[in-house]
């Protein structure tokens, strides 16, 4: 897909919490005797007072610190997407924008696609300002991964995410080349209004969906690029645990060394609508001018965001702020199963 | 003051939980105490000072409940508010009617009936006195905000936590002689250290407990004294008042709404800290006895604490402080307490205080300190 | 904290909004009519400096109905002047001292149970720490 004009990305800001649970305290709790190693070995876990609010407000805060030229009254567009919206009615976007300055004169709503809510984010911006119905768009990717306490997805789901603010290419630090959508109807994960924690298929999570949609959506930008994954320096994928990464990068022919910057699941694990956004700025703080970056999304329902990156060398001077990596290196470790539960409201006083 | 005004009666129920009485109850106990005192049967006017009836106990329109309870209607009634100095307040009201001519014979009641608050009922009415905004709003309590007065304090005067223990340890002795006082034992150093910690650095043994009580003072004009009174004169009132949020003043370690109502005092008498033989001070937390100290000029800046040695604030000593145990000892149901601290200052003067009798005493300073010093009330009392 | 109370706080929790003097410039928070420097009645809406340092802090030893332990309070002295208090945040209370560097961050800072709404708004955290590029 392609827009009227040419768009990019001229900030970005991501997020972290401070709290990290090591996987063995929840094995400790849960199969203490089990064979199988947790495929992260520590995942992010937000403090009492965060949520994807909060969260979504300090990547969203770094974004505009990074453009501080661009008044953000004149953002016509703030989307949050993810799956642990603080409230089941009531948008968290109308928060964000009104913490960040970006009220009254905005289009403002929360996106729903399981772990593809941020990039349709991306997606919407990209249109939005590719058209020129504005002259920035914020898309923000960001989740309080949940899990069912002993369930498999309670040992890698994680939390954090990333802003990304798009404007026209000519102030952007890094231009969008082209994008692609590929979605079909897939039940793989879901969770049901007004359950707590979500279902998932377990294997059936694998080939059919996240292979299908990540390696079709990945391989149709290419094709529509004309180009060859090693025409690109960096590839950033949607990081449910390390090992789909790997092996769908080498499907597409991507080496090591091109998704190692946008790996970030290994150190916090998958933040679901948040982990594709946050491995994009993990390679924004690292990327050189004139460097290209691949990106795709995946998201259970389901379907795959694809796109293709330039970067400018604007991106010298838009790294104030914390970075992905300082975010990562800030841990306070959570040795206790209970204080754990307690962080993620899995047992409240209340 | 265009009229003298004197104190001709004083009533204090036992201060502490009293599980079996209400807010007509308890008022009425002081109210019939105070008017028997007086020998007097009707006045022109009540003030009840309270702070917490409306959230802790449902009750607003107070002062007709109490007007009702105690057989006084259709006296003119009304509450007075003003945070934790809302007894203070309310003497000071009544002062103000006789001075002004408008009443002859005026009572002030202080009242308040903490125990009927569950949970945390309690804990929320009294961060009410805070900011709600800026302050309760976020979690900041009674106890929150003294503890950072009193960090403060610590960082800039390098003050340790054990050197606050004068103060309980002087109000628990006091408290220990006096029969209506909620905390009947002495207390030592080695308590106060072991003490649990409510809002580091605030210990258990720095804070004044959560009970009920009720005390009353007749107050009335030079034409109603008769041969039988035992009369002391107020010679000074005055209230003052500073930001409700701590962030907002000048400088937090500096009470200057207590330190402006004392000089009132002290200008309007041409006496000075010198001059009173007792202070009767808010004590609620060890650190606003402190502030208050220094406030009223008895200890310079970052003294009070050097100041607050036994033979200094002891009974014996050259100012005793809080000598029916205070706030911390006798105990603090809120809005009461400003009158608790009238009526003990009257007994100590008119050499009725028993076994916590100050020899000699003449002149008697009580202050009642709202808000974390966001107002005060100080009334200057002599015989 | 009632829902109209705090949509009319929105500019001072999110965006820490208080007031400068047109007069004199003194900055006010939380905001008031009244100029506290000169008396002066015509203030601006003044988003003050996100930093400053610790003036004072304490640890309580129960958080509040609503709050969540640890129930951590301080005066933060903004650098732009004025003292405000807050929550701390990410912050381990042994590791609190006064004089010590912090940020705005937007957080909850009320929580009416889990059927009830949010209270978002200003607390402060130890900036985080910037490594060296790599």
């Amino acid at each position: 897909m392609k827009t009227a004009r040419a768009v990019g990305i001229g900030g970005y800001g991501a997020y972290v919490p401070r709290y990290r649970v090591p996987t063995a305290t929840i094995s400790a709790a849960w199969r203490p005797h089990g064979a199988t190693k947790p495929a992260v070995a520590e995942k992010s876990v937000p403090g009492a007072d965060e949520d994807v609010v909060t969260m979504a407000i300090e990547a969203g805060r770094t974004a505009l610190g990074r453009i501080p030229e661009l008044d953000p009254r004149t953002i016509g567009a703030v989307w949050v997407g993810s799956e642990s919206k603080p409230y089941a009615v009531k948008p968290s976007a109308t928060v964000v924008a009104e913490a960040l300055g970006i009220t009254p004169a905005t289009v403002a709503a929360d996106f729903e696609f399981a772990c593809k809510a941020g990039s349709e984010a991306m997606q919407t911006a990209v249109a939005f300002v590719g058209s020129g119905m504005t002259e920035a768009a914020l898309a923000i990717g960001m989740d309080t991964a949940q899990s069912r306490p002993g369930d498999a997805l309670e040992y890698t789901a994680g939390c954090g995410g990333a802003a990304h603010l798009f404007v026209p290419a000519d102030q952007a630090l890094a231009v969008v080349e082209g994008s692609v959508s590929y979605v079909t109807d897939t039940p793989d994960f879901f969770r049901r209004e007004g359950a707590a924690y979500p279902e998932h298929g377990s294997r059936f999570t694998g080939e059919p969906s996240y292979f299908e949609h990540t390696l079709a959506a990945s391989r149709r930008l290419l094709a529509e690029l004309g180009a060859q994954a090693g025409d690109f320096d960096h590839a950033v994928f949607h990081q449910p645990v390390p090992k789909f990464v790997v092996r769908a990068s080498e499907e597409l022919g991507f080496t090591a060394e091109q998704i190692r910057h946008g790996l970030v699941a290994p150190r916090m694990g998958n933040a679901y609508s948040g982990s594709s956004l946050l491995g994009l700025a993990a390679v924004l703080d690292q990327a050189r001018p004139g460097e290209r970056i691949f990106f795709c999304s995946y998201g259970s329902g389901a379907g795959s965001d694809a796109f293709a990156f330039h970067v400018t060398e604007r991106i010298d001077e838009r790294r104030q702020g914390a970075r992905v990596a300082d975010y990562l290196d800030r841990r306070r470790e959570i040795t206790d199963y209970g204080h754990y539960l307690r962080l993620r409201s899995k047992i409240r006083r209340d | 003051m265009r009229d003298d005004v004197f104190i001709l009666g004083v009533g204090r129920t036992p201060v502490g939980e009293h599980w079996h009485l209400g807010l007509r109850e308890l008022a009425a106990a002081a109210i019939f105490e105070a008017l028997d005192d007086a020998g007097i049967e009707s006045v022109d006017a009540l003030y009840v000072g309270n702070m917490l009836s409306g959230g802790v106990n449902g009750q607003e329109n107070l002062a007709t409940l109490v007007a009702d309870a105690a057989g006084l209607l259709p006296v003119e009634a009304y509450k007075v508010e003003a945070a934790c100095a809302s007894g203070g307040a309310a003497v000071r009201a009544a002062t103000l009617a006789v001075a002004s001519g408008a009443a002859r014979v005026a009572l002030a009641v202080g009242v308040e009936k903490m125990t009927d608050g569950v949970g945390e009922t309690v804990a929320e009415g009294l961060a009410t006195a805070a900011d709600q905004d800026f302050e309760a709003s976020h979690g900041f309590s009674f106890a929150g905000l003294s503890a950072l007065l009193m960090r403060r304090y610590m960082h800039e005067t390098g003050a340790a936590r054990d050197d606050f223990a004068a103060f309980s340890i002087n109000s628990h002795r006091n408290a220990a002689a006096n029969g209506r006082a909620m905390f009947r034992e002495a207390i030592d150093r080695d308590d106060f250290r072991r003490s649990p910690m409510v809002a580091s650095p605030i210990c258990v043994l720095d804070a004044a407990p959560i009970c009920d009580g009720a005390a009353a003072v007749v107050v009335a004009s030079r034409e109603v004294l008769r041969s039988h009174h035992r009369p002391v004169r107020i010679a000074a009132s005055a209230v003052a008042t500073d930001t409700i949020d701590l962030g907002s003043r000048a400088d937090i370690l500096h009470l200057r709404s207590a330190a402006v109502s004392a000089e009132r005092c002290f200008r309007h008498t041409g006496f000075g800290p010198d001059d009173v033989d007792l202070f009767e001070a808010h004590d609620a937390f060890t650190i606003i006895a402190a502030l208050s100290l220094e406030a009223c000029g008895f200890a310079p800046r970052g003294e009070a604490l050097r100041f607050a040695t036994e033979e200094r604030i002891g009974l014996a000593g050259d100012l005793p402080m809080s000598t029916f145990g205070g706030l911390k000892g006798r105990g603090h149901p809120v809005g009461a307490s400003g009158t608790y601290q009238v009526a003990e200052a009257t007994l100590q003067l008119r050499g009725e205080a028993g076994p916590n009798q100050v020899a000699g005493a003449r002149r008697a300073l009580a202050q009642s300190v709202g808000g974390h010093g966001s107002v005060a009330v100080t009334h200057l009392l002599e015989v | 904290m009632d829902l109209p109370r705090y949509h009319r706080l929105r500019g001072a929790y999110y965006r820490l909004e208080g007031r400068r003097c047109t007069g004199c410039g003194a900055v006010a928070f939380p905001p008031r009519p009244a100029c506290r420097g000169c008396g002066g009645r015509e203030l601006e809406v003044h988003a003050l400096a996100p930093r400053g340092r610790v003036h004072s802090f304490t640890e309580m030893a129960t958080a509040p109905r609503g709050f969540d332990p640890p129930h951590l309070m301080a005066l933060v002295e903004l650098e732009d002047g004025p003292i405000i208090a807050a929550q701390l945040t990410d912050i381990d209370p042994e590791d609190i001292a006064i004089g010590m560097e912090v940020e705005m961050v937007t957080r909850r800072i009320q929580e009416k149970g889990p059927h009830g709404y949010l209270v978002y708004g200003y607390k402060f955290r130890p900036p985080v720490p910037r490594g060296e590029a790599s």
